[in-house]
């Protein structure tokens, strides 16, 4: 693996988040929605991973699952060496400063009763027991550092535009100085150049405090910009984790592949020529997921194997992991349909 | 950043929210009201002297002085026995404020609490509302009428018959009239758990029990209110309805609601022995709710900017 030597902050290992169906007069356990099904991957320290996929695929829940906000049903969540998923509630608390989450809703992430002072200063409210000065010293520090004039200190989130919502939200969540932010669709409820805004202040914390990121987005182009890496999931598996500029110009995975493809061209001349490939059919229910592939259902390039088996995610060049048969070294199929594959992006080069 | 050495002091809390208030119109007049009739009842007794009690004990004289129109005398006139109104409105109206506010007090905490603990704590859910729907059901006025006639007599005993039967009566009313608000508490605390403060609450690591005292109870708030302005009216009558029984206070224990019911039988030939008492709860009733309506207003921060 490319990643051996760098130090990993956060490693997950097939992390399992299913929500139970309760039918019938008596509430009985009828079924799961699985959201998250056999989740791994690794994030390295100081990078940014970014997780895409479409609108249910189960990215937000990953970054709740991870920060333990929903009790995951299997698998584990090593984040600096300690084990989330199974931690006390007290060790938890303990470890909370640690990780930290700016979420998706400005609006809906700060409390309409509480003062920028009061929100900001509720980490420390909790995990310190300083002074009242202290910690007034150390909120406005944070506002400083998120860009919000120290004489808001008093207001209400209500007398705040979306973009200084999402600061608050950032101070928040730095107030502890943590190693691991999730961050969860931080710029999807703002318009496009506050989402600059934010995006580059978030990259400009970064560099200043040496964080690292989950970064959840459906924006494909907002997370070329931000991500070192991404992992690219579908119905609550990931489909493939490619460092950025490898997945961006040649996705290996077929959803992948598809996904990207959505992406609109800058240039009015190339996005002419743009071919997309669109998608037939529905997401599956996370109930009910098919056999096989969870893509298999929709996949242009699904074969018999793809329809009886799950692939697994695995490293099919360096640095690169996709769960798709259709890279599988082993697959008796693998050798024509690896083939084919190579064909195929050949097109793919030749329509651009 | 721009000048940050000028920086405004935090503003006090309470200070924004009287400043709010007293640009409510309606809020202020309830205050005027409402503290016009605790002054009345407190410290009216001091200046008009006469005994709310008192009886003629001359037969004839007491036949005499009878359902008196309004005189200089007894300016509200006197009931059927001969006592005067005015000192008995007094009397009334102390056990009668004292009664909504603390049964109010306890049918909203345990509301509250019930509430509460039933929408935040998901395990707690189906036994608490179970339990509620229990109280709903039950027919509340056989209810007080057994609790009465199981503990009346015990407490009186132990505590002498006024403050045990303020005592007995607050309590039967709180706890037979909660039901209402812990169902809007509960409603409202599903809704706020799911809100991304909470959740954001929880990532910080702050225990449950601060989650809802700092998050969940202030968003309460304006439902909170809402019951607990109509609970003062809704304990006031309850308590009228306890003495027209014959189970709250004895009957020469004047309160507006048994006063109320005392002239109910007169209504025709002397409007005025109902008109006091009714006056006095519909004022007491309306200037709560006005200054419900007010409080809330000025407790929430979005309202108190305009």
């Amino acid at each position: 693996m490319l990643d051996q030597s760098p130090e990993k902050l956060v490693q997950v290992k097939d992390l399992k988040m299913y929500f139970p169906i309760h039918t019938g007069l008596f509430r009985s356990h009828t079924g799961d929605v699985k959201a998250v099904d056999g989740v791994s991957f690794d994030i390295i320290k100081g990078e940014t991973l970014g997780l895409v996929g479409e609108s249910g695929c189960g990215k937000s829940t990953v970054g709740r699952a991870l920060l333990r906000l929903y009790d995951p049903t299997a698998g584990q969540v090593i984040i600096d060496g300690e084990d989330i998923a199974t931690l006390s509630p007290e060790a938890l608390r303990k470890k909370r400063p640690q990780m930290q989450m700016v979420f998706q809703d400005p609006q809906a992430s700060l409390n309409p009763r509480m003062t920028l002072a009061a929100i900001i200063g509720e980490p420390l409210e909790e995990h310190t027991n300083w002074t009242r000065d202290r910690k007034t010293e150390r909120i406005y520090e944070l506002m400083d550092a998120v860009g919000l004039n120290r004489r808001f200190a008093n207001r209400f989130p209500h007398e705040f535009s979306g973009g200084q919502r999402q600061r608050i939200g950032i101070a928040r969540a730095l107030a502890l100085n943590p190693k691991f932010i999730v961050c969860d669709e931080p710029i999807a409820a703002l318009d496009v150049s506050i989402q600059a805004q934010v995006v580059n202040l978030l990259e400009d914390l970064q560099a200043k405090f040496g964080l690292t990121y989950l970064f959840i987005s459906h924006d494909l182009s907002m997370v070329r910009h931000i991500a070192d890496r991404v992992a690219v999931m579908y119905l609550g598996r990931i489909a493939e984790l490619s460092p950025r500029d490898a997945l961006f110009a040649r996705p290996l995975h077929p959803y992948a592949e598809a996904l990207l493809s959505a992406v609109p061209e800058p240039d009015p001349n190339l996005e002419a020529t743009r071919q997309r490939i669109i998608l037939q059919g529905d997401v599956p229910s996370p109930a009910n997921p098919p056999k096989g592939c969870n893509f298999c259902t929709r996949c242009p390039k699904a074969f018999d194997l793809c329809h009886a088996e799950k692939p697994q995610l695995q490293e099919v060049e360096p640095g690169r992991l996709v769960a798709c048969h259709l890279f599988t070294p082993n697959n008796p199929a693998a050798g024509s349909t690896g083939g084919a594959e190579a064909t195929e992006h050949n097109q793919q080069g030749e329509t651009r | 950043m721009t000048d940050t050495t000028v920086i405004e002091k935090p503003r006090s809390f309470s200070r924004d929210v009287w400043d709010q208030f007293r640009t409510h119109k309606g809020a202020m007049a309830g205050l005027i009201v409402l503290a016009t009739l605790i002054l009345f009842v407190v410290v009216g007794p001091f200046i008009w002297r006469i005994d709310p009690t008192f009886v003629e004990p001359d037969a004839a004289k007491m036949i005499m002085s009878r359902n008196k129109p309004p005189t200089w005398a007894h300016p509200l006139g006197t009931d059927q026995l001969g006592r005067d109104m005015l000192a008995r409105m007094m009397a009334g109206g102390k056990v009668s404020l004292a009664v909504g506010t603390v049964a109010m007090l306890i049918s909203i905490f345990i509301g509250t609490f019930i509430g509460v603990m039933a929408g935040y704590f998901k395990r707690l859910d189906g036994t608490l509302m179970r339990m509620t729907d229990l109280f709903l059901a039950l027919p509340l006025l056989p209810l007080l009428l057994v609790l009465m006639m199981l503990f009346g007599d015990r407490i009186r005993a132990l505590l002498g018959p006024e403050a045990g039967t303020f005592l007995l009566i607050v309590f039967a009313i709180g706890v037979t009239s909660w039901m209402h608000s812990a169902r809007i508490v509960r409603g409202q605390v599903l809704a706020l758990k799911e809100r991304e403060f909470v959740m954001a609450a929880k990532s910080i690591g702050t225990p449950s029990r601060r989650v809802i005292l700092r998050h969940i109870l202030p968003n309460v708030v304006s439902p909170i209110m809402v019951a607990a302005t109509l609970g003062i009216a809704g304990a006031i009558i309850t308590e009228s309805v306890l003495s027209f029984l014959g189970l709250g206070f004895p009957p020469d224990f004047p309160t507006w609601g048994r006063l109320l019911y005392d002239g109910v039988e007169y209504m025709q030939l002397y409007p005025q022995r109902v008109m006091w008492p009714g006056l006095a709860i519909s004022l007491t009733v309306l200037s709560v709710n006005y200054i419900g309506d007010g409080l809330r207003d000025a407790l929430d921060p979005r309202i108190r900017g305009r």
